[in-house]
Order: C-alpha cells, then structure tokens, then sequence
C-alpha cells in the first residue's frame, strides 16, 4: 500500500474512534463536566471557608453552666460559633459513633471534661478551641507567641494543590477506563477479530485508540485549567514545554498500562476489576486529595513511585513551584519509558480473538 | 496455481478444555462452488470455519487456501478472502457509510468501491444511519457488504441469515445469487436452514459432533429420502433445528 493509502487507513481509524467518542453525551459529561464541577465544589469548599461551626455533645448531668450558642470571633482565622445540645451520656455516645459530634462535654468535680478520640485531628482541634473558651482565653495564641499571617495568595490555597491533582487523575481515569474499557468492549463483541481478518495494521488500530484518548484528554485538561484560571485565579506563569511534555509522558504511561491489562480478557467485569486494582490504590495514595505525607514514613518513597504520583508532583510543582523542564525531566523520562515498556509488553501478549 | 482447490482441508481435530469440537475433518471446494455446512447447535461449524479463516488454529491436521496455508501467508489471504461471523457486533455510534469506508481502507480501496457495495446490499437509504439502529437484516446486509469491499476470491458466512425472517432471509439470498452469477468467487457458509443449502449451493455437507456424516450435491445426498430433513433424521435421529 502506498503512503496515502496508509495515511488514509489511520485517519479513518483516528475518525472512526473519535466519531465513537464524541457521540456518545454521557462521555462528554463524564469526561468534561464532571472533573470541572468537581472542581468548582471541591474549590469552594475548601477556599471561601464559612464561619466555623462546632457543635459539641454536652451531657445533660453535668454541672457546667453554658449558654447553648458561643461565638468567638477572631478576625484572622475566621469566627468559631460552638452550638451546645444538651443530652443524656447514652445518647451522646450514640450520637458521636454516627459522626454527629466528635467531641462530648461532661464535668466532674466542677472541672469540664473532654471526651475524644485524641487520634482525630479534627476533634483534637475541637478540644484545643473549645477548652481556650471555656478557660476564658477565646484568642487562639497566646500574647507574644508571634503573629498569624494568612497566606491566600496564589499558589498556596488548597485549590492550587487541588487542580493539579484532579487533572492528573482526569489523565488516568480517561487512559484506564476509556482505552481499556473501549478495547476490552471490542474484543467482546467480536469486532477486533473481525478486523484482523482484514489486512488492516494492527499498530494503526492501537495507534489511533491512543491518539483519540490522548487528544480528548487534552481538551478535558485545557478545559479545565482555564476554568482554574477564570474561578480561582490559579497561576497561569507556567513553563508551557514541561507542562505538555509531562502532561504527554503521563499519557503514555497510562496508555500503556491500559493496553497492557486488557491485552488478555473479553470480559467486561473482569476488565473492572483490574481497572479498580489499579486506579483505587492510586487514587488514594498518590496525593491527589490530601497530600501522600500523611502516610507514614516506609511508604513515601514506594508511593513517589506510582506512576499518578509522578505525574501529579510534576504538574504540581510546574503549577506551583514554577518548575521547568530540568525541574521535571526524570518523571517525564520515567513516566515515557514505563509507557513504552508496558506497551510492548501488552502488544506482545496482546489477544485479537 | 489456479487448479488448486479454494478449501483444503486436511484430518483437522480441535478441542477446547473439555470438548472436542472437530474430529478429524476431510473438505475440499473447488473454485466457484458454493458450499453449504449444515448443521444443529454445537456441531462445530463456526470452529471448522474459523479455522479455515485463520481465527482458530488447528490442534492437528492441514488447511490450505488457495493453496497457501495461514502460518505462511497471513498477509496475502487477508487480501484474498471476506468474511462475515457469527453475531459480531460493529461501531454502534459509525454510520452505514462511514463503517464501510473504514474497512474499505484497510484493503486499500477508494470511495467508488463503497459506493457499488452500497447498492449491492440494497443499503443506499440507509447510508447515514447509525449502526446500531439498523434492523437485523440490515445489520447482516451491512456485515456481507463488508464482506464483499475487496471482491474476495473466498467468501466465508457463519450463519449469515439465523434469526432474520424469512423476507429478510430472502433478500440476503438474493444477494448472495446476484454475486454467484456475477463473480467467480468461492463461498462456504454454515446454516440451520435446510432450503438455505437448497437455494444457494451446489454442494452441501452435513456435519453433526464434530465430525462430517454425509456431503455430496443435494440429488447425491437425497437417496431415497424425500427431504433433507428427512435425511438429517436418518443420519442422527434427530432434526436439524432442534
Ligand atoms: N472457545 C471455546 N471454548 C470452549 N468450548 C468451545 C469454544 N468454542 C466452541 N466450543 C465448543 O465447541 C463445540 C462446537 O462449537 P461451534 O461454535 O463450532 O458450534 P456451531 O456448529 O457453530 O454451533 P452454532 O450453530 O450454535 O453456532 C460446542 O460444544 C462449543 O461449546
Ligand atoms: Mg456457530
């Protein structure tokens, strides 16, 4: 076949797989909407915080006298309002198993006591704030113990963590389930044998599944970070070749991982199952919500490992931190090659039937 | 070369983990014929097909098309044969047209040819619609306009017409008609049906577990029964389309 009879063959195919995309509205809502609104949720949850409110389980016997509404305002880190609700100890212990309070007041001998898992952080600063009150102290530092400085600039919000974080999820999430989902879906309905019973090339079908993947993944992503830009205001000052190189070199990785777990199955639930083996863990620990160094110490260098972890530090720190290319190379050159290899491994035990 | 037979087949045996679907079959086409294998559910049909199309290997045994066999010459009989198998699914959201031109690409063909196959499958008005919302003929149509896109020397239908009704089940006959009288292509195909074979074949081979009883042209095989089916109840006690 000549040169344009090849070209021709894997525009058709790039066609043919991004006409099957684009046609179907529940994918552009998923693939589109979806990170966005989560975003924007997400964004304002955590950047406009409203006055806090905490409401405390106040055992009914106890002899503390305590109006049933508090407020202490502190103009630097926003007021607290504790709502007190009067109940027995039985009902309080109910109540604090369902996540209702994570904090119950009782009183012995005159002197409040503190009931609390002191291995929830949130409850733990429940306790610190609510026992300055109560001690008459409502200020959160002490005289002299230095001065709060709220940092709302950009670039240290937790939006500014966030963004980078959701769109290197975006990138796996669309590789795994779409790629392969889309070609486990194929082999299942027969449709890949049918198509190596033609002389049709092999590479240009997995090619062309690749090149839509990643092409849709781009707009997903620039849809997403402009909408940042315009909401939030994230920095925009980035270095442009890291971002898509990083951004590419995360691609392939998942692109290749893909192909590799639905080299083998035609059955869609299987497909499931090793597409939740692979994105659960990840999503969890590759610091995309919450950052992985809450972990304990022996699992840090493990988790810089995984490939989404890579992938989100590295856009992270061109977003945040400025970095450039030198900055990024070694994620970009390992996120490629372990693209590469586990495609060459998926190709090579690859099932067409 | 041309003096070869289409299909060679040669003591083919095929099991899967506890089956044995084909045991030890002998088939020859030659050039031009069209043949039928008629057979129940599980007979192994669409596994002896497969095979012939290069889908299935064969535990044991020999298959040659045209001459040449699959290990050696994938490339060239996938230019040389078109096929169509049992309940493939195409691209749902592809259009008529554009799936056709998709596979069009893969044999290296342009836009005319789409355009004759078209009319040949009688799916001119359909053109523009998606796969998925086509009836069952018009998706059968569709997968024999497939098929047919590199005008191959070796045509292979696994039951082309089963579940279709019998308007439909005529108008792929008719097709299929149209195209014996007007090319010198070889066809196999595999049916539950009876006047299927009649209609469209010379020669038809009754196969049951695997193994083939009786194959001969539709006078050969009659004998003393009045019907096929009649003979398929003389053969294995049973008939064909329980
Ligand atoms: N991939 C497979 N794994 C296990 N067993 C199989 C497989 N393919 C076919 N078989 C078995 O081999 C036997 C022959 O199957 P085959 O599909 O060739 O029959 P068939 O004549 O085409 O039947 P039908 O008319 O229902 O299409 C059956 O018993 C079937 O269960
Ligand atoms: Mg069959």
């Amino acid at each position: 076949m000549s040169n344009r009879l090849h070209a021709r063959q894997l525009g058709l195919l790039i066609a043919a797989n991004f006409r099957e995309i684009i046609r179907e509205p529940g994918v552009l809502f998923w693939g589109i909407g979806f990170p966005i609104l989560m975003s924007l949720g997400l964004g304002i949850a955590f950047t406009k915080k409203p006055a806090e409110i905490r409401k405390i389980a106040l055992v009914s016997s106890s002899s503390l006298i305590i109006k049933d509404t508090v407020v202490v305002s502190d103009e630097k880190l926003g007021s607290t309002t504790f709502i007190f609700e009067k109940m027995s100890w039985d009902e309080a212990m109910v109540l604090l198993k369902r996540g209702n309070f994570n904090l119950i007041l009782d009183s012995k001998d005159g002197q409040p006591q503190y009931h609390f898992d002191p291995m929830n952080p949130d409850a733990q600063l429940c306790f610190l704030k609510l026992s300055r009150m109560l001690q008459g102290k409502p200020e959160v530092l002490p005289e002299n113990a230095g001065q709060i400085k709220p940092l709302t600039v950009s670039g240290t919000r937790y939006i500014d963590f966030f963004i980078p974080g959701i769109l290197s999820m975006g990138v796996m999430m669309s590789c795994m389930w779409g790629l392969s989902y889309g070609l486990i879906d194929k082999r299942s309905k027969k449709l890949l044998r049918r198509m190596v019973a033609t002389p049709m090339k092999k590479s240009y079908f997995l090619m062309s599944m690749i090149t839509v993947r990643i092409g849709m993944n781009f707009v997903e992503s620039l849809l997403l970070v402009i909408f940042a830009w315009l909401a939030f205001g994230i920095n925009m000052a980035v270095n442009l070749p890291a971002l898509l190189l990083i951004f590419m070199a995360g691609n392939f990785a998942f692109a290749g991982l893909a192909v590799l777990i639905s080299s083998r199955t035609s059955n869609t639930e299987v497909g499931n199952g090793f597409i939740n083996a692979v994105v659960f863990p990840m999503m969890i620990m590759s610091g995309i919500f919450f950052s992985y160094h809450n972990f304990p110490d022996w699992a840090i260098p493990v988790i810089r490992m995984l490939p989404l972890t890579m992938l989100a530090d590295g856009v992270r720190s061109i977003f945040i931190e400025g970095a450039g290319l030198l900055q990024v190379a070694q994620p970009i050159l390992i996120l490629t090659a372990v693209g590469a290899l586990l495609f060459s491994a998926g190709l090579k035990v690859f099932r067409w039937y | 070369m041309m003096d070869q037979p289409a299909i060679e087949v040669k003591k083919v045996f095929k099991s899967f983990k506890t089956v044995q679907a084909v045991k030890g079959v002998d088939l020859q086409i030659q050039r031009g014929h069209f043949v039928a294998i008629l057979g129940p559910n599980g007979a192994g049909k669409t596994t002896l097909v497969e095979m012939i199309e290069g889908i299935q290997i064969p535990d044991s045994g020999e298959i040659k098309v045209l001459g040449k066999t699959w290990k050696h010459h994938s490339a060239e009989l996938h230019n040389e044969i078109g096929l169509c198998l049992q309940d493939t699914r195409f691209i749902e959201k592809l259009r008529v047209i554009e799936t056709l031109r998709l596979f069009s690409s893969f044999y290296g063909l342009d836009n005319g040819r789409v355009e004759e196959v078209i009319d040949l499958v009688a799916l001119d008005e359909k053109r523009r619609a998606y796969v998925v919302n086509l009836s069952g003929g018009q998706k059968q149509r569709l997968a024999i306009g497939l098929a047919l896109l590199n005008k191959p020397a070796i045509l292979l239908l696994d039951e082309p017409t089963t579940g279709l009704d019998p308007n439909a089940r005529r108008e792929i006959w008719a097709i299929l008609n149209r195209m014996k009288q007007e090319s010198e292509t070889s066809m196999l195909l595999t049916t539950h049906y009876m006047e299927e074979a009649e209609q469209l074949c010379d020669y038809i081979v009754i196969m049951d577990q695997g193994i083939i009883l009786k194959e001969g042209t539709k006078n050969d095989l009659l004998g003393e029964n009045k019907t096929l089916d009649d003979l398929f109840i003389d053969l294995t006690g049973r008939h064909l389309n329980e």
